[in-house]
């Protein structure tokens, strides 16, 4: 077989790119029906189960306890809404970093997992009303206690690289020293070695880190911007945004967060800390 | 108590969990390497037809499935086919689906090697005795392949059952997924669960990879002499 064969390769790949071409330009269609939107309301009605994209492994927000059941915060809100859509609710477990391609792939209708609003998400997906608010907070030593961010000028205060306390400290608090860490654990031990006067991070994990640590006092408990947290639905998808606004209305008029923080979050976060920290009451 | 962090291990249903978890990744790569293992047959004795068009695009398939990440072509299969193409299905067939054709790719390229090795004065006495295409594979290639794949083909296996550990990441739950969800429950009441978790899921793996390593040893041991 010693013919030609430079002739069939280049034959080979111009069927090749032929048979690309064809399978794009059939897929088209499909593409197209993509639009017709899988998570609608409608959809979820006739599907009979509504698919939440929730976190399996962040107590007390979205977690499994010791009997398999899925529970927390998130959870409980996601319950609720399909009860009162009237259908099944199914979990999709999913990561920080996945929550939005788990919506724009159809994985999950709307996504309840501790999901915070940004410039840079709001771009890619809907968010709803917020049903929660957390702040940067500064956690130091009860004996020496910062209650006030001007104590901290010329001091050093820990925090963990890429969080939203770095961003704030790093920005708008230039006259205090930052020591970063990679991890939430790195960063409490540097505490308690009192490698710094104070350590910052998102309010909410301090005030759970606290309830085990009582001789640490979450002694600014908020500054900065307010981060809202808020369901997630795929972009353009008005009917199930729509539906969850007034969802969530509705559960606001029925106490039902301020509930949910008592059953889920306050066994986490002990007593320094009021329902109207975290909860958002407002529109009621 | 701070340092029973054993107990984690047997609270509740954590224990069945586990199993439950493994049992997802054990069946995801038999099936896998099931299909696989077919699909590469077909595609090894393929390569070794004359026609170079076929033997350009399975190469092509191979070195593609063989230099893309097996995290990358499951992003693929997870994220991106369903959103451009609009097939959706549960994240346990698109893992099959993903797993099943590198294995094939992979395995193709063992079956190639060894129908190649299979000495040539074989095939020729085949071919004299009369034999078509069909019985000289059925009757004197493939009986001389299976032994020669072998080692290679559990070698393979265990990488498999191995890779499994990246199904969290599509979602699925694993062992190693249960295992995180319960390091995390249990992270205030017990610090050192972490270390119980995935000390017992490094058992399970061994428990589960070990025996197909020492059988894939004996019979190379039994190929040298």
């Amino acid at each position: 077989m010693k013919f030609n064969w430079k002739k069939i390769i280049t034959a080979a790949v111009a069927a090749m790119s032929v048979a690309a071409v064809v399978a794009t330009a059939a897929v088209r269609p499909s593409t197209a029906n993509a639009d017709s939107n899988t998570s609608s309301v409608s959809a979820i009605k006739k599907r009979g189960t509504l698919r939440v994209a929730v976190f399996g492994d962040l107590p007390p927000y979205g977690w499994v306890n010791k009997n398999g059941k899925r529970v927390g915060y998130d959870v409980a809100l996601a319950r609720q809404m399909a009860k009162d859509m009237g259908v099944k609710v199914k979990f999709v477990q999913v990561n920080a970093n996945n929550r939005v391609d788990t919506l724009n792939s159809n994985k999950a209708d709307i996504v309840l997992a501790n999901f915070t609003q940004t410039p840079e998400r709001k771009q890619v997906v809907d968010f709803a009303k917020p049903y929660m608010k957390v702040s940067v907070g500064v956690v130091s030593p009860k004996k020496k206690a910062i209650t006030n961010v001007n104590q901290l000028k010329g001091k050093k205060v820990i925090v963990t690289k890429g969080t939203t306390a770095e961003n704030y400290f790093t920005s708008k608090q230039k006259g205090v020293s930052l020591l970063k860490f990679d991890s939430k654990t790195q960063q409490f031990n540097a505490l308690k070695n009192n490698r710094a006067a104070a350590l910052a991070d998102d309010n909410s994990y301090l005030y759970a880190w606290v309830k085990n640590n009582p001789k640490y006092t979450v002694g600014i408990k908020s500054i900065g911007p307010k981060q809202y947290i808020a369901p997630g639905v795929k972009k353009g998808n008005k009917s199930l945004l729509n539906w969850t606004n007034k969802e969530i209305t509705k559960l606001n008029k029925q106490d039902f967060f301020t509930k949910d923080y008592n059953s889920e979050l306050k066994p986490y976060f002990g007593s320094e800390v009021k329902p109207s920290d975290i909860v958002i009451t407002s529109d009621k | 108590m701070a340092h029973s962090g054993i107990n984690v291990l047997f609270e509740g249903s954590n224990f069945a969990r586990l199993m439950g978890g493994l049992w997802t990744a054990v069946w995801i790569a038999a099936i896998s390497l099931i299909i696989g293992l077919a699909l590469g047959t077909i595609f090894g004795l393929l390569r070794t037809l004359k026609s170079r068009i076929i033997r350009l695009i399975l190469l092509l398939y191979l070195e593609f499935f063989r230099i893309v990440p097996t995290i990358v072509l499951l992003f693929l299969v997870y994220y991106i086919l369903p959103r451009q193409f609009n097939v959706n299905m549960p994240a346990t067939w698109m893992a099959v689906l993903a797993f099943s054709l590198w294995v094939a790719a992979e395995f193709s390229d063992i079956v190639r090697g060894a129908l190649e090795s299979v000495p040539k004065h074989q095939r020729e006495s085949g071919l004299a005795l009369g034999l078509d295409q069909w019985q000289l594979f059925r009757y004197v290639l493939l009986p001389q392949t299976v032994r020669l794949e072998l080692p290679a083909t559990i070698n393979l296996a265990t990488r498999v059952i191995k890779t499994t550990s990246l199904l969290m990441t599509i979602s699925i739950m694993d062992v190693i997924n249960v295992g995180q969800q319960i390091v995390e429950a249990n992270n205030q009441s017990h610090p050192t669960g972490v270390f119980w978790v995935y000390g017992l899921i490094f058992i399970l793996y061994f428990i589960v990879d070990y025996p197909l390593s020492l059988w894939a040893k004996r019979l190379t041991a039994k190929q040298h002499y």
